[in-house]
């Protein structure tokens, strides 16, 4: 609960027949600063204090509540190996890193051939994965020529901003 | 009457519908994720409510866990805000089946209005204008219809709206790496892979119906234009819709009424069309059956409260408006406040360090952020609404302009500079821009901003921007 627009409309109008152009007023829920701009209009600043207040759960309901899916549940820390997966040496590869924080996706639609497998040719420019973020599809690229040596993370696990998502081994020779 | 909702959302909408509850004296419990525990809805709230982990897939979007989560607390209704689980029919059989009122429509009308191929077919029965095209199943099948319709053509994904899982295709070739990706997103998003194709207009304006249903009744709220748009996402929505030919707007607006009576809508919702301003045609885009990011537009020329209409709804309560009680008066206009790297087009989340927003009359915020508030990652990267009103066009720019100015968040980077430059460009101010506007303005901004970079000798930056 804190102070509401029409709270602050009714305050403007008080002090809009008054001689000040800054008002702040502190509670212990919230703290309201309001300054008048140099264009004669007022600029408002909020910022509620009070602590959000958990609703007390019925033991019983703890249960069921986080009927997570199962692959959503407990995703593996973004950059952990795939079990099964063997590191490369780490001297002679090229970390593919997410570039934002999003969904990694190795294929292009559902029940289609990933972008790349472990052992995959790639140069710069061949997209190996995508990152959905705040709604938004960005391919990923190898950003370097070689062979996919390591895929780090799982179809659909989060990925972290520059998480490793694959390693790339240096092309021989 | 109900005492008692659980807000299944986050961010601005949750503020809002929370705002709206304590005014009602309506208890408010907010379903939080592990990233929104501490947010400002959070605290605005009566009572929080885990649901679960930080990605949406566990915790927004999982409806067994907003369902035990308001059983648990004893909510009598969950409000599903926008997106995550507002228009899925899954939430509202749910809710019939724990004994809770889901506030929106019945679950066969979001079932209909989400089947994009469905609705397209019921506006075309209604006599409605859709758009040359149809469902395609194989490549093969995508390419004939393609060479039927013409270049280009839009990809659109049955399950999909609001932008999501639509590719413009110019040539032959495109068509089916850009049908794969639609499906991606369609996947991503929705789990229905499902896909069909229209005829791209090159000259268009995007407008929308605010309908108001009980069931028998179904009467409109006026138009909004939301034709300033990237990528399909909007970026500035106003009402009404500028420099709209009378009898245009009356067939439109008969339209969504006569779509919306054949469906026996209940609840709040909008039907979007796309008008082709080279023709004067208007055809069927969608029907979104929930409230929109853009209400406040019609909120503040119609003097309703949008978020208390919807609630009157679902208690079952017979309209209370007649279509000549609603009066339409002024002008308003709304900016979508993104934390983004504007000129990239890249999402950018982050911990706010300041937040200022205009005050006074004929302005207000709509914000789920204070100073302190993180952005996360996993979601929309909406902060905050600014709306803008006055008597006429003129009058709402001309505020827009100056609250822009007032406008001060600190800690992410914002698309504040775009709106900024958007409320001083001519084409904008004049009115009745197309959908193809703001890509325009974005390509001069890129080009004006490698100049500037040039004069600095940091041509490399401004290449990155383009």
């Amino acid at each position: 609960m804190t102070i509401s627009n029409e709270d602050v409309q009714d305050i403007l109008r008080l002090l809009d027949t008054l001689p000040f152009s800054e008002l702040t007023l502190e509670t212990s829920r919230f703290t309201l600063r309001l300054q008048r701009a140099a264009d004669g209009g007022w600029s408002q600043e909020t910022q509620v204090l009070s602590r959000p207040v958990a609703a007390a759960v019925p033991a019983a309901a703890v249960g069921p509540v986080p009927a997570v899916p199962a692959a959503a549940a407990s995703p593996a820390p973004a950059g952990a190996p795939t079990a099964g997966s063997t590191h490369a040496d780490a001297s002679r590869t090229q970390d593919v890193r997410a570039p934002l924080p999003g969904t990694f996706y190795r294929a292009p639609q559902p029940g289609a051939p990933p972008y790349v497998e472990v052992g995959s040719q790639v140069d710069a420019d061949t997209v190996v994965a995508i990152i959905e973020t705040m709604k938004l599809m960005n391919p990923v690229y190898a950003g370097a020529t070689g062979t996919v040596s390591e895929i780090c993370l799982d179809d659909g696990q989060f990925a972290e901003q520059d998480a490793v998502l694959m390693r790339i081994g240096a092309q021989a020779g | 009457m109900l005492h008692s909702v659980l807000v299944a959302n986050r961010g601005e909408i949750a503020a809002r519908v929370v705002g709206t509850c304590q005014r009602l004296g309506i208890e408010t419990i907010l379903a939080c994720s592990d990233a929104d525990l501490d947010s400002l809805p959070a605290r605005l709230a009566d009572r929080t409510v885990r649901i679960g982990p930080a990605p949406p897939a566990g915790s927004y979007l999982n409806t067994d866990a907003v369902v035990a989560a308001a059983v648990a607390v004893g909510a009598e209704a969950i409000h599903p805000g926008y997106g995550f689980l507002s228009e899925n029919p899954r939430l509202a059989h749910a809710c019939d089946a724990a004994g809770l009122v889901f506030i929106g429509p019945p679950a066969a009308q979001l079932e209909m209005a989400g089947d994009k191929l469905a609705a397209r077919a019921e506006a075309a029965a209604a006599g409605i204008p859709v758009l040359a095209g149809g469902a395609v199943g194989s490549a093969a099948e995508a390419e004939s219809l393609a060479q039927q319709i013409g270049w280009p053509v839009l990809v659109k994904a049955a399950a999909g709206g609001g932008g999501r899982g639509l590719r413009r295709v110019r040539t032959p070739g495109e068509l089916a790496p850009a049908a794969g990706q639609a499906t991606a997103e369609a996947r991503a998003a929705f789990g229905d892979p499902r896909i069909y194709l229209e005829r791209f207009v090159s000259h268009a304006r995007h407008i929308e119906v605010q309908l108001l249903g009980d069931g028998d009744r179904v009467i409109h709220l006026g138009e909004r234009d939301c034709s300033v748009q990237r990528r399909y996402q909007k970026v500035v929505e106003e009402a009404p819709a500028p420099h709209l030919d009378p009898r245009l707007r009356a067939a439109i607006l008969d339209a969504a009424v006569a779509f919306g009576t054949r469906l026996r809508y209940r609840g709040l919702g909008t039907v979007e069309f796309l008008v082709d301003t080279d023709g004067g045609a208007f055809f069927f885009l969608e029907m979104n059956a929930r409230i929109q990011v853009e209400h406040p537009v019609t909120e503040a020329v119609s003097g309703l409260d949008l978020v208390a209409e919807q609630i009157a709804m679902a208690e079952g309560r017979p309209l209370r408006l007649v279509p000549e009680e609603v009066t339409l008066t002024g002008h308003a206009i709304e900016c979508r406040i993104n934390a983004e790297d504007w000129r990239a087009g890249l999402p950018g989340p982050g911990t706010i360090t300041r937040a200022a927003f205009p005050a006074g009359p004929g302005i207000r915020v709509d914000t789920g952020i204070q100073a302190g508030s993180v952005v996360p990652p996993y979601y929309d990267p909406l902060l905050a609404k600014l709306i803008a009103c006055g008597a006429d066009r003129p009058g709402a720019v001309s505020r827009l302009r100056r609250a822009l100015g007032r406008c001060e968040i600190a800690g992410v980077e914002t698309n504040l500079p775009l709106h900024r430059g958007l409320a001083r460009e001519p084409e904008f101010i004049a009115g009745g821009v197309t959908t193809g506007f703001l890509g325009r303005y974005l390509g001069r901004a890129a080009s004006d901003g490698a100049a500037a970079a040039a004069r600095q000798s940091r041509p490399g930056m401004a290449a990155a921007h383009e």
